[in-house]
Order: C-alpha cells, then structure tokens, then sequence
C-alpha cells in the first residue's frame, strides 16, 4: 500500500506491478498505483523519470509488458472492446494539446460525442456549447485551433475531452508547453474541474496546483514511485534524498 | 513555422500588405531598384531583355505573320504542300493541323461517329470542371463519376441505343488520352491509400510486408517493361480461351503502376503529420477507420497536394507509353498523322500542336493545385 493520505472509495484505476522496457531501457519498474474513484493525484519527478509513459499506459497509448492495469473495472488487454470501452470513460488533455487543425473548435469537441457515443449532432453540439461556455470560451467556436492562444486551446482540449463525459481524466503535463502568462488560466480551468468531484490523474510541475487540488502527490524517478503521500506532507517532509534533490531543483525554478 | 509567416500576412488587410509588397512607387520604382540597380544588373536586364524580345518576335512572326493556313487540295483531295515547302524555316505551315486534326485527335475512330468521341472528351472535361468546384465535393460527385464515366463508355463502344459498334481497336488520340489517365488515377489514387496506409500499418505484419513488396517491385521496374509484361506476356499466363483486351491490361498496368508511386506520395503526407493527432484520436475512443479518415487523411493529403500534383501531371504524360504497345494515344496519333507523305517535313508544327494540348491539361492541373492548397490551408494558420 502506499503511504499517507489514503482517500476512501472504490477504485478507478488500479496499477499493479506494471513494468514497461523501451528495448533494453527499463522506463517503469513496478509500478503500483490505485486511484479511488473521486480522487485526484498529482505525478511528479525529473524528466525521464517514466511519469508521462505510465499516464499513457492507463489509456493504452502505451503498452506495458508486465503487470496489470484496471480501469473502471475493465483489466487492459490486447482486447479491442475492453479498449473502447475504457477509452471512452478516460479522457486525456496533451502537453501539446493536440487539437485538430483542420477542424473548428466546436466540430473538435462533437466529433467523438457524434461518432464514439452516436449522440445526435444537435444534441452534441449543445453539450459541447456548454463545456466550452465553462472553459469560458464559447465566442470562438466557429473560429479554428490556430487562431487561438495556446492557452485558450489547451482549454478547449479539456472541454474536448470533457464532452465524452469521461469518468476519469488524464492531464499529461498539461502546462508545460505553454507560456507563463497562461499556465494560469489552464489551471483555473483544471481547479474549476477538480471542484466537480472528478477522478483526475495529472502529471505536472505546477506545485502550487498540487497543493491546491491534489488528495496525494506521487514522486516517480527512474521508472519508480519513489514516494507519494499528501501534498503537504510529502513537500514539507521529504524521506529520501532524490525527492529532496528535486524538490529543490524546481523550486530554484520558480 | 515559415507557413506562419505566409498564412499571417494573408490577415493583412489588402491596402496594407500592398505597401508592405512595394516599397517604392509604383512599377518604375521598383524596376529601377531591382532591374537597374547597378550597371552590372543593367547589362544583364539589357541583354536578357534583348534575347526575349528577339525570340518573341521570332516566334510570332514565324507562327502568325509569315504561318500558311491552308493549301489547295489537288481534284483527288491530296494536298499540294508546294507553298508550305518554300515557306520552311521562315513561316509555320498550320495547314498541317487543319488537314489532319480529326486524325490527331480521334485516332482511327470511323469518320462519320467521331462526334461520340468529340462528347466523350466534352464530358471528361465537365467532368473536371465539376469535381474541382469545392461545392461538389459530396457523396453524390462519386456517383456523378460513375455515371459520367459509364456514359462515357456506352458513347465510345456502342453497340446500344442504335450507336455503331466500335471496339477499343479503332479508338485513339485524345479520347484515349484521357480515359488512360482518368479511369488509371481515379483507381491508382484509393488504391495508393490502401497501400500508403497498409505500410505503415503496426498491427498486420502480413499486409505490411504485402504494400512493401509491392511498392518496391514496380518502382523497380521501368512502365514500358511494366506494359509490356501486361500486353505480352499476361495473355500467355491466361488460361486458353481467356482473353483480356489490350486496352484493358494496359489501363491494369497504368493503374498498378501509378498507386505504386502515389503511394509513396501519401505516406510522406501521413510521416509529416504530428503523432499527437493520432494519439488524440485513439484517446477519445475513434475507431481506426475514424481516425484515419476524419484526422489523418484530411490533414496528410493537404499536405502533400504538390507531390501529389506532380505525380498525377507526370502520370497524365505517361499515357504516351501505350504506343509501345500498340495503342494509338494522343502522341502517337501526330506521328501517325506525320507518315503522310505530303506532311512528312512538318513535324515541328504537330508537336506545337500536341504540347499545346498536353499543356492546357497540365497547366490546369498545377493551376488548380495551387489555388486549393491555398483554400485548404486557410484553415490551419498554425
């Protein structure tokens, strides 16, 4: 079991002992992770620690060749309908946002609604009018991914995924291909979300979200979870040298 | 990001960018700076200037002021090329073309039907006036092709509606042309997806292997090899009694031919786009035949337009290859229609001819290319 705050309920994503080699690199090493459902954890740790690799494994971005994965109750195979299925309950909002260029922002947020979910077109475009209205910006819907600042389309990348009504979110280090004076108002929006009661899993730098939002932080280096517990507990009373070593790394960052 | 810098300035209002455009005022200005900036820049605009003007007018005077028009036809309708003969090298003799343009065009089609061909090529040309108008591109233009193309067909062959049979050995020039090029790219270009596709597939090692072996094998292999395997040999591997016409195989042939590169073509388009896109697509739960065709081949296909283009203008040309099997095209009818005696020294002002033709194709092509890659691009000011 992991140490500190242990959040009640029943699980959302369980991890267990999964270990993934890129060729002869190992990049996850028995990881086990069990997200209750409602929680909301925040992945840290230097780069290359295998943070974003475990993350992409939970919606099978990523294989992994050892261990298991369940989410939402459906264990991960080579079986395509266990895939849909979790696919469609996980949402996930990219580092580099990855919005479709050569759709508007509003045909970016129906096209999975329309097709994943066969929900009729009016009716998606209802819906997705109104996660945008809550990214708070429904004005550019009929405008395009390009003519919009990167932090206005990370935004709309989480009402995009938000539209599946995804059971659980993924956010891969959701700020950090963005400029400083936007990093804010995706957080806001993620802050905004959290409040809502949704399973969140977020790979991140920020430390102040973490604080803010998160039930647990994990520190993984090296392909391992080194260690996780409560946001405050972990950050005021690191127990080993490497999450010592990088805590004080990226606080002379900021 | 130099596609940003392009896209950007195409939000500048008219007026301003005008003044961005030129400095200066107005053409004199800017021909004194770039033209006659220097003495060195002088000399050359001079003498460039010079050899343009002279060619210029070398052309017109030999193609339009000094051209024969036309020649007296002796009482047994052959022609009497005296007066082109005395003219050589100082006037065009277009009384070549006027003599024998139904020859260069419609091959040996009987004279009397040649209006069915003269439709077919109308029809091929409305055709692509229709498909390139972005306000047709709906479901219903596939079976506008399809019905388009059978027209066509029935127009040709006969044989129905008290139309004259005539079989694919009589038919030839530019109806040949096109029917070789439209039916080879309409069939060569989904099959190149397929294949594009196929190849870079993670999950079928079978069929990958399959699209590899045969992009690589008919790239090895020069088209005239590749049409005369289809018209020779082919018929040899066919059970006795089997018979597949020669229009047919090579039409196969081309078909085969022209996917094997566009193929290639595509798959760069699909290698260039962002793995992101894809990875987007597979999060949100798409199916593969969703993700490749609302995300992937939307984006990668703008993307490679020019290629593209360029392998179709290149394909369009090589329906000329079909002579070496025996096929009367658009090329080989001129030379065909150069073997009469009385024309034999007139070669010049057929080819003109010919290239007029196959440029008013190709220019449209490249024309057209350039204005939807601008159009579809609007989009993506990234």
């Amino acid at each position: 079991m992991q140490g500190g705050g242990a959040f009640q309920g029943p699980p959302a994503i369980v991890l267990d002992k999964v270990n993934k080699w890129y060729g002869a690199m190992h990049v996850l090493r028995d990881v086990t992770l069990n997200v209750a459902e409602k929680e909301r954890v925040v992945v840290c740790g230097p780069s290359g620690s295998g943070k974003s690799t475990m993350i992409r494994c939970i919606n099978r971005l990523e294989t992994h060749q050892e261990g298991r994965i369940v989410v939402d109750g459906t264990e991960l195979t080579d079986d395509i309908r266990a895939l849909d299925t979790i696919r469609r309950e996980v949402g996930m909002v990219f580092q580099s946002f990855n919005l479709f260029p050569h759709l508007t922002i509003l045909e970016n947020c129906t096209l999975a609604p329309i097709w994943v979910r066969k929900m009729p077109k009016a009716e998606a475009e209802e819906l997705a009018m109104s996660y945008l209205e809550r990214v708070k910006i429904p004005e550019q819907a009929r405008k395009y991914p390009g003519q919009l600042s990167g932090g206005q389309q990370q935004r709309v990348a989480i009402a995009r995924a938000l539209c599946m009504k995804p059971k659980i979110m993924l956010f891969d280090e959701p700020t950090s291909a963005l400029d400083p004076e936007m990093i804010k108002e995706v957080l806001d929006t993620m802050i905004g979300l959290a409040d809502t009661g949704m399973t969140m899993v977020c790979v991140t730098h920020e430390m102040g979200f973490a604080r803010q939002v998160a039930h647990r932080v994990v520190f993984m280096d090296r392909g391992e979870i080194v260690e996780s517990g409560a946001p405050g507990e972990l950050f005021e009373n690191p127990r080993t040298e490497r999450l010592k070593l990088f805590l004080s790394q990226i606080l002379r960052g900021h | 990001m130099s596609q940003s810098a392009v896209t950007a300035s195409e939000h500048v209002p008219t007026a301003a960018r005008e003044q961005v455009k030129i400095p200066g005022l107005g053409p004199w200005a800017w021909a004194r700076a770039n033209l006659f900036g220097n003495w060195w820049s002088t000399a050359i605009t001079l003498a460039l200037g010079y050899l343009i003007l002279r060619v210029v007018f070398g052309l017109v005077e030999w193609g339009l002021f000094n051209a024969i028009w036309s020649v007296p036809y002796s009482a047994t309708g052959v022609p009497d090329t005296g007066v082109c003969q005395e003219a050589k090298g100082i006037g065009a003799c277009w009384a070549v073309i006027a003599d024998k343009y139904r020859l260069i065009l419609f091959g040996r089609y009987p004279y009397d039907e040649q209006w069915r061909p003269l439709i077919a090529v109308l029809l091929f040309i409305g055709l692509y006036a229709v498909s390139a108008m972005r306000r047709f591109w709906r479901k219903e233009l596939i079976l506008i092709w399809i019905g388009t193309l059978t027209v066509i067909g029935v127009l040709m062959y006969g044989g129905v509606f008290g139309l004259p049979l005539v079989t694919e050995d009589f038919w030839g020039g530019l109806p040949l042309t096109l029917i070789l090029a439209t039916f080879g790219l309409a069939f060569a270009f989904p099959l190149a997806v397929l294949v594009a596709l196929g190849r870079r597939s993670t999950g079928l090692p079978a069929v990958k292997l399959l699209c590899v072996l045969y992009v690589e094998l008919i790239r090895g292999v020069p088209l005239i090899a590749f049409l005369f395997m289809a018209s020779v040999m082919f018929p040899l591997f066919m059970p006795e009694g089997v018979t597949v016409n020669k229009l047919l195989r090579a039409q196969i042939a081309f078909i085969l031919f022209s996917a094997a590169y566009l193929a290639e073509v595509v798959r760069g388009g699909l290698q260039a786009l962002p793995k992101g896109q894809g990875e987007a697509a597979d999060a949100m739960g798409l199916t593969y035949w969703q993700k490749t065709g609302f995300i992937i081949l939307p984006q990668a296909l703008r993307l490679v337009i020019p290629p593209l283009v360029n392998t179709f203008i290149g394909s369009f040309k090589d329906t000329s290859l079909v002579l070496i099997i025996g096929l009367f095209d658009l090329l080989t009818m001129g030379k065909v229609a150069l073997s009469d005696p009385p024309w034999q020294s007139f070669s010049t002002e057929v080819y003109i001819f010919l290239a007029l033709i196959y440029i008013a194709f190709c220019f449209a092509m490249s024309k057209y290319s350039r204005s939807l890659e601008r159009d579809l691009n609007r989009s993506r000011l990234r």
